[in-house]
């Protein structure tokens, strides 16, 4: 695994780089949504990082925190990174499906209900660094966040389907129907499941980068807390 | 000998990146009276909580009443000490005697034993009032009689003679020797050295987190 | 777990049974957010009966965050909290307790502010009497989803605006499906989904809450 990091990033860039040249130039425009397709190859994709990949790393680190055998800083510090990451995806998500609503729905917010549980997922996702920030302590932090990351996956199904039930105008699922039906084809196809796996590419290349830039801090302040603690003891000499 | 039943090696405690305790080395035995003293922030309420498993360990060793303190759950150890911190104990909303009521039952205490602890520290008038009204002193005291129900096995009082009277203290120094002799241990800080040596405590003094020479 | 759920429980009712702050203050603010909801509206459409399930959530939700936090406070004046530690309650019997007790207050939150959406809103007697049972589950499941965002926020920095920007979001489903639920049993439609909603939030957070409260009482 370790060999294979070193990897990641010039696979990450390679396989964005094919995807927009594939989404831009190569493949066809829609019959129906003209160039506005274009936006299958990004908004699908990030969404996908978003809701299901960076939320299942959260969700898995804080389960693995909370749980008092693999009760370590470093699943803290993993649930830590990969919701600052998954906002951003969340974010961009939301800005891309504003981005394609405008000309679909002729409107930039529309009261869907993907797009509403997407934001109240966001601002929820908000609350969790909030939370960290209020908490000075880190144990007590990274306590707080686990079960905070814990609820928040506990409320994911919930608020899918209170929206879902309440309102949707949101296309149906687009790569397969609920049938099980491949409904997109040819290139478009392909374009769309390399999109897929680029942004996911992205989101372990940015969430090994934030992990690290965060480990580094913790050096820091772990040498920095050895200071004190020697200034601590040299207040008894 | 017998086992202490306090033991401490390197014992470090850190909140928000500042070290209360900065390696404490502590043997107390049992039935054993201990005065901690020092100036402010030297640690004295925060070695009190470690022993109280009310604060984390951070590293170091640490047991009390036979408990490792870096073991997690310090539920057991809560149990069987008692406590008496710097503010009022309990609710403020509710009545003395409904806070007593709710802490003997929480601890399988017998509730006859209210009255006559309500009766020793000198508020036997004071039972249905509600705990907010009273004055500080006060409040001290039915944190008095809480402990007089609690029969801890550790008493761990944090400036205990502060917000107490004359009367107060003379009370509480004879509730001490009490104490002692029902075979408790008792860890106290204090200001005020003087007051206690009556008592004969073992005096140790606190400066920058650790453990100093007298 | 049961005995120490009972005692707690009992210890929240006394602290408001002397301290009257659910009748002082959370009912008569309740009220106040249904008034100031049908100016908002304007005088076409405050009373006018359509409004009255959403306004009635929405007060209900804001009402229960100034509960959740008053349900806190009570267990982190000074002293307290040392003083109740050391009586090493479990924290499974302390969520279900507090949980409890919040329910109690929010059902007799809930039925006044119901009385205020037929008064004020003109919802019918007979509809809001339907509505009752969905109101009393969703006001359960708030009670138990509140109890732990309200340990989750205790003692930190600024409780008092984190705890909303955690609960709200959280309490979003039920705010839809009590909404909902209300407008079915005046309006007639279908209730099933939104009982499953309601249902599954509240064995949810009761799952969760008695799993994941030892953890936040040892913060």
């Amino acid at each position: 695994m370790k060999r294979l990091a070193p990897l990641l990033g010039p696979a990450t860039v390679l396989s964005l780089a094919v995807t927009f040249v594939m989404g831009l130039w190569l493949t066809p425009p829609d019959v129906v949504q003209g160039q506005l397709v274009r936006l299958l190859y990004v908004h699908p994709a990030l969404a996908w990082v978003a809701l299901y990949v960076s939320f299942a790393t959260t969700t898995i680190a804080s389960a693995l925190y909370l749980w008092p055998r693999t009760r370590t800083m470093t699943m803290d510090r993993v649930a830590y990174c990969a919701m600052e990451v998954s906002i951003v995806f969340i974010a961009l998500t939301l800005i891309t499906g504003s981005l394609w609503g405008r000309p679909a729905w002729g409107v930039w917010w529309a009261w869907d209900a993907r797009l509403t549980a997407t934001a109240i997922m966001l601002i929820l996702e908000l609350g969790y660094l909030a939370l960290r920030r209020a908490n000075d302590d880190a144990k007590v932090r990274a306590r707080r966040s686990a079960v905070f990351g814990i609820l928040i996956a506990l409320n994911v199904p919930i608020i899918h389907f209170a929206v879902q039930w309440w309102k949707t105008l949101h296309q149906p699922a687009t790569v397969l129907s609920n049938s099980g039906k491949v409904t997109v084809h040819g290139s478009m196809l392909w374009t769309l499941l390399l999109s897929f796996v680029a942004f996911t590419l992205l989101f372990f290349w940015l969430l090994r980068a934030r992990y690290r830039l965060e480990n580094q801090r913790e050096h820091r302040r772990d040498a920095g807390l050895a200071t004190v603690l020697e200034q601590r003891q040299r207040e008894g000499l | 000998m017998s086992t202490p039943v306090v033991r401490l090696r390197n014992a470090v405690v850190v909140q928000s990146h500042f070290p209360l305790l900065s390696g404490v080395d502590l043997d107390l035995e049992p039935g054993s009276l201990t005065l901690l003293t020092g100036p402010n922030g030297a640690g004295k309420t925060s070695l009190l909580r470690l022993l109280g498993g009310l604060v984390p360990l951070t590293s170091g060793e640490a047991t009390v009443l036979g408990h490792d303190l870096s073991g997690g759950d310090a539920r057991w150890l809560r149990r069987r000490v008692g406590w008496l911190g710097h503010e009022a104990s309990f609710y403020q909303d509710l009545t003395v005697r409904q806070n007593l009521v709710f802490a003997a039952r929480a601890l399988e205490r017998p509730l006859e034993a209210i009255n006559p602890a309500l009766e020793r520290v000198g508020l036997e008038a004071r039972g249905d009032v509600t705990t907010r009204l009273l004055s500080a002193g006060q409040r001290r005291r039915v944190a008095l009689a809480w402990l007089l129900i609690r029969r801890a096995e550790l008493w761990l009082l944090d400036e205990p003679y502060a917000s107490l009277d004359d009367e107060g203290r003379v009370f509480f120094d004879q509730l001490l020797a009490d104490v002692q002799a029902a075979g408790a241990t008792i860890v106290m800080s204090a200001h005020d050295p003087l007051r206690s040596l009556t008592l004969a405590p073992t005096l140790i003094r606190l400066v920058g987190g650790r453990v100093v020479p007298s | 777990m049961i005995a120490v759920a009972w005692l707690v429980a009992r210890k929240d009712l006394a602290i408001e049974l002397r301290s009257r702050v659910l009748l002082w203050q959370v009912v008569p603010f309740g009220l106040l957010a249904l008034l100031l909801a049908g100016l908002a509206l304007g005088p076409s459409l405050a009373g006018h009966s359509s409004s009255a399930p959403g306004l009635f959530y929405l007060v209900t939700l804001f009402t229960a965050l100034l509960m959740v936090a008053r349900s806190q406070a009570v267990e982190h004046t000074p002293g307290t909290r040392a003083s109740v530690a050391t009586l090493g309650l479990d924290p499974a019997g302390v969520f279900l307790g507090k949980s409890f007790a919040l329910m109690i207050e929010l059902w007799v939150t809930g039925l006044v502010l119901l009385a205020g959406t037929v008064v004020l809103l003109h919802t019918s007697l007979v509809g809001t009497v339907h509505a009752l049972p969905s109101v009393l589950l969703a006001l359960g499941a708030l009670a138990c989803a509140g109890t732990l965002y309200g340990a989750l926020t205790a003692g930190v920095d600024g409780p008092a605006t984190l705890l909303p920007v955690l609960a709200l979001p959280a309490f979003a489903p039920l705010l839809v499906a009590g909404e909902r639920s209300f407008s079915a049993a005046l309006h007639g439609g279908g209730l099933w989904e939104w009982w499953v909603i309601v249902t599954v939030t509240l064995v949810g957070y009761l799952a969760a809450g008695i799993l994941l409260y030892g953890v936040l009482e040892e913060s």
